[in-house]
């Protein structure tokens, strides 16, 4: 806790905890790159103010607005799309500047890197898990700042001392006089007061917010399905447009004959882009009946005959033989031990966001506003000024709720193809994407071959590990600047660079294998540690089945000298009933890890029928996240974030043949639904360590907890995501019996 | 012309017969609380009620729909089971995007409404069309299982401090 009993001075930089990714974006601070730094002193710039404030009279900060009916705006600067962080940064606002939830609004942040730049990515960016790792102390002094100001402004009405005021839900009291006053009726004299150059931060025995389970702020309009998302934007005289782009990666429009789309009823207009054509109507349904009128002729190019099994070869070619860059070296493989290898493949993943890509535009010969929901308002400025040849000042962006963002909405593809087709008409357009485009044109998650070894000492115990990874690299293309000087990529080995176990010696590499032009890889939820976590907690498992170690305490010999992660492992250990017998075909498996700044372990018990099919009866977690902003928040993320990453190892993988993605709906790329879902447990350690990222840490260490229950259950290790049933069968007799759709009774379990 | 009953009120509406309710209610009407997910009734994002009945009102085309009254998002708090369930996703601050919350909360009211106090196979069997991606599963049951009988389920954070921990 960084409390300091003479005041925080304002000045000094802030120790942050970070992860891998994080770290790496630092570096765009030590190559030139303006580095964005949120300060909880900067106030807005006449044109931030002017576009979103109103000019209220007390703005003593990019995040707080008071006028003089006491009604607060807090202004949040990282996106929301279902993490919860416009509760959290409510949370840690109000409780410094002396206000309850109920007594606030809050507001999306116009695009604006200075102002509201995560120190952690150098940007206006909402990823990686950082937004409160990022910001907790910022957010805290700028609420202490406002409290402040609007203190010293009723003490000198009075004439008393300030430091004889309180500061309770909006009002300031002066206990010795009685006197008491609210927050509105001095906001126009603290906005006239200089900044003041040192607070004092509420000591976190005296917290009455932070820490405790709260209600999210944006649930009430949620339930009403009062909230707008981007796809919910009406303006006046606009119109709707679908759109389909060359279902082949990188391929062209040559021609398109429209004779029968324009005779649809209600379509207005048909716009073509170099690879894409979209129709536009009076609704979507018309717009949607004319593109299915359409007669395309594509121009296939390069990848015509692209499958999925070319590129697995080649990434396989890569990771055995290609030229790496070491990232960790700590000392030569034994020529004696044991030795265990393994290969692994991780496949490409859709986003599948519930609100499909969409973006409305109206632009004109001087102006182009943009309404989206986007994890990168500046980018998505940017991008649309580029696409208009409009200077940033004429560009406006109006950020929305997200539904949805798992990494795909920290891209802008989805904006520059609605600026290049709105800028064709004289109407506002909204573009909306069908949910086969939203997959087929996703930005989806690279895939990965690992070869993985390790050398066994005569106790079992790994005495070298060895780890050579193969993919596409989404930071060079996302932030080449935050590139390693040797070409290194760290988000490639995250969580397997650092880890939390204690092995004598290790070498770790990477090989750059760049995917086909057209096929561009995205960050998606808990990016390079979902990967990794997989690898190296399923390969863990390996290495105690071939000592002959029970997998938890093969785990705590390794943790000796980690007792922060080791007490989330024997936490879950204790909760699940570690090493109770189970029925036939039925396992538990662990995974553990410290992806983001936190300390996660999963325990996932499955059953596995004879059959081949996996039902997940009961998962078990266990956190160590430091600091605690929303109790509530850190419960449902863990919880949902798993279920995301066991949805995914369960069922998906993005296909390619003929150079497109397969897959196109929820029909062919499943999503765990209720009747598939299993409780999930959640506990965690207190402590009052800086808190740790939350929105990807349960999806990263999910798959392996999975397949290594898979292997308790039935002796089957997977090698490869999602989960194929067909290993799974416990002979082929049992494929005779009829299959049941039904699941096992589901609440005998726990 | 086609005159639909939405949320009690009667909306004249000029539009082919083939055309999904979805896209009336949405583009034509101006009700954006039901959602597009699929366009193939695999998400339920789009979940309507008709005579208080749960369809998916992305495959249903409004020609089909004659007098039945339909009932959204924006006015299903009106009813009975409506309200408790909308009242039981704030108590458990079920939604995280909260995208395919309207539908969930269609599903659910529907759910509770022709059974009072359903059991988790009840529940699998009327929730599982309702995808959420941010995978809030284990709150919509135990905000379901609150509404039906008033009495609050384990929702929050189980603080624990295990023995051995390290500070």
């Amino acid at each position: 806790m960084t409390r300091h009993d003479d005041g925080i001075d304002l000045g000094r930089r802030h120790a942050m905890q970070t992860g891998g990714l994080a770290i790496a974006f630092l570096w765009l601070g030590g190559v030139g790159t303006a580095r964005a730094m949120i300060d909880a002193r900067r106030q807005p710039g006449d044109a931030a103010a002017a576009l979103a404030d109103g000019n209220p009279p007390f703005a003593p900060n990019a995040f707080i607005r008071i006028d003089a009916h006491g009604a607060i705006r807090l202004v949040m600067p990282s996106v929301e799309m279902g993490q919860g962080v416009y509760t959290g940064a409510s949370m840690l606002l109000a409780e410094e500047l002396g206000v309850g939830l109920d007594q606030i609004n809050v507001e999306h942040a116009p695009p604006s890197d200075e102002l509201y730049g995560m120190p952690l990515l150098g940007g206006q960016i909402t990823g990686g898990s950082t937004s409160t790792r990022g910001s907790w102390q910022v957010l805290r002094e700028a609420g202490a700042v406002a409290r402040t100001m609007l203190v010293t402004a009723a003490a000198a009405q009075w004439h008393v001392d300030p430091a004889a005021c309180t500061v309770e839900r909006g009002v300031i009291h002066h206990a010795a006089s009685g006197r008491s006053v609210a927050f509105g009726a001095v906001a126009v004299a603290a906005g006239k007061l200089p900044m003041p150059d040192k607070v004092q931060l509420t000591d976190p025995k005296d917290f009455k917010l932070l820490g405790k389970p709260m209600r999210r702020v944006d649930s009430p309009d949620k339930v009403k399905g009062a909230t707008q998302f981007g796809i919910d934007v009406r303006l006046t005289g606009m119109k709707i447009a679908t759109v389909m782009a060359c279902p082949t990666l990188a391929g062209k429009l040559a021609s398109v004959d429209d004779k029968a789309a324009r005779a649809v009823p209600g379509v207005v207009t048909v716009l073509r882009l170099d690879n894409a054509v979209a129709v536009v109507g009076d609704h979507f349904w018309a717009a949607k009946q004319g593109l299915q009128a359409l007669n395309i002729t594509w121009d296939h190019g390069p990848n015509a005959t692209l499958t999925t099994q070319q590129l697995r070869d080649a990434l396989a070619e890569s990771a055995r033989h290609g030229q790496s860059i070491v990232a960790v070296d700590t000392g030569s493989r034994p020529a004696q031990g044991t030795t265990v290898h393994s290969e692994y493949r991780s496949p490409m993943l859709a986003h599948a966001t519930m609100e499909p890509m969409n973006a409305t535009v109206s632009v004109t010969a001087d102006k182009c506003e943009v309404w989206t929901g986007t994890q990168v308002p500046m980018r998505a400025l940017q991008a649309a000024a580029k696409i208009t040849g409009l200077a940033e000042d004429k560009v406006v962006l109006h950020n929305q709720y997200l539904g949805g963002g798992f990494g795909r909405r920290l891209e802008t593809d989805w904006v520059e193809q609605a600026v290049a087709l709105a800028k064709q008409v004289s109407y506002p357009l909204k573009v909306v994407w069908t949910r086969e485009e939203d997959i087929r044109h996703d930005r989806v998650r690279p895939m990965y071959h690992d070869v993985v070894s390790a050398v066994l000492d005569a106790n079992g115990m790994p005495a070298w590990f060895g780890y050579r990874t193969s993919g596409s690299s989404v930071l060079a293309r996302f932030a080449p600047p935050a590139m390693g000087k040797d070409g290194m990529d760290s988000d490639a080995v995250e969580c397997v660079a650092q880890m939390p176990y204690d092995i004598p010696a290790k070498k770790v590499e990477w090989i750059r294998h760049d995917m086909p032009i057209g096929l561009v890889t995205g960050w998606w939820r808990g990016v390079g540690p979902t990967h990794n976590l997989f690898v190296v907690e399923s390969f863990v498992d390996e290495m105690a089945h071939r000592a002959g170690k029970d997998p938890l305490e093969y785990r705590r010999a390794l943790l000796q000298k980690n007792p922060r992660t080791l007490a989330v492992l024997n936490l879950a250990a204790e909760k699940i009933g570690w090493g109770k017998t189970l029925p036939s075909r039925v396992g538990r498996g662990i995974a553990l890890g410290e992806p983001f700044g936190s300390r996660i372990c999963a325990m996932v018990e499955a059953e596995v029928t004879p059959q081949g099919e996996v039902h997940l009866r009961r998962v078990v977690a266990a956190l160590d996240c430091g600091m605690i902003v929303n109790s509530s928040s850190i419960e449902a993320q863990i919880q949902g974030g798993l279920l995301f990453g066991l949805s995914a190892a369960m069922f998906n993988a993005i296909t390619i043949k003929d150079g497109g993605i397969e897959q196109g709906n929820f029909n062919d790329y499943r999503s765990l639904r209720i009747n598939e879902a299993p409780s999930v447990e959640f506990y965690r350690v207190v402590n009052a360590e800086p808190p740790g990222g939350l929105g990807e840490v349960g999806t990263a260490i999910a798959a392996p907890a999975l397949a290594n229950a898979i292997f308790a259950a039935t002796g089957v290790r997977l090698y490869e995501l999602p989960v194929d049933r067909r290993l799974l069968v416990q002979s082929p007799d049992a494929l005779k019996s009829v299959v049941s759709a039904s699941r096992p009774e589901r609440r005998d379990a726990t | 012309m086609l005159t639909l009953s939405v949320n009690g009120q009667s909306h004249p509406v000029d539009v082919p017969d083939d055309m999904p309710l979805l896209w009336v209610l949405r583009d034509v009407i101006g009700l954006t609380g039901t959602k597009f997910g699929c366009g193939i009734a695999q998400c339920g994002a789009c979940t309507v009620h008709l005579d208080g009945e749960a369809v998916r009102s992305c495959v249903l085309p409004v020609g089909a729909i004659g007098q039945r009254a339909i009932t959204t998002i924006e006015a299903v708090g009106n009813t009975p089971s409506g309200q408790k369930i909308q009242q039981a996703w704030l108590d458990v601050d079920v939604v995280q995007c909260g995208y395919c919350q309207s539908g969930q909360i269609m599903s659910a009211a529907a759910l509770l409404q022709r059974v009072p106090n359903p059991s988790d196979a009840d529940i699998d069997a009327a929730m599982s069309g309702n995808i959420c991606r941010c995978a809030t599963y284990v709150r919509i049951r135990a905000a379901i299982k609150q509404a039906a009988t008033g009495k609050q389920e384990l929702l929050q954070t189980l603080v624990s401090e295990p023995k051995g921990a390290a500070p």
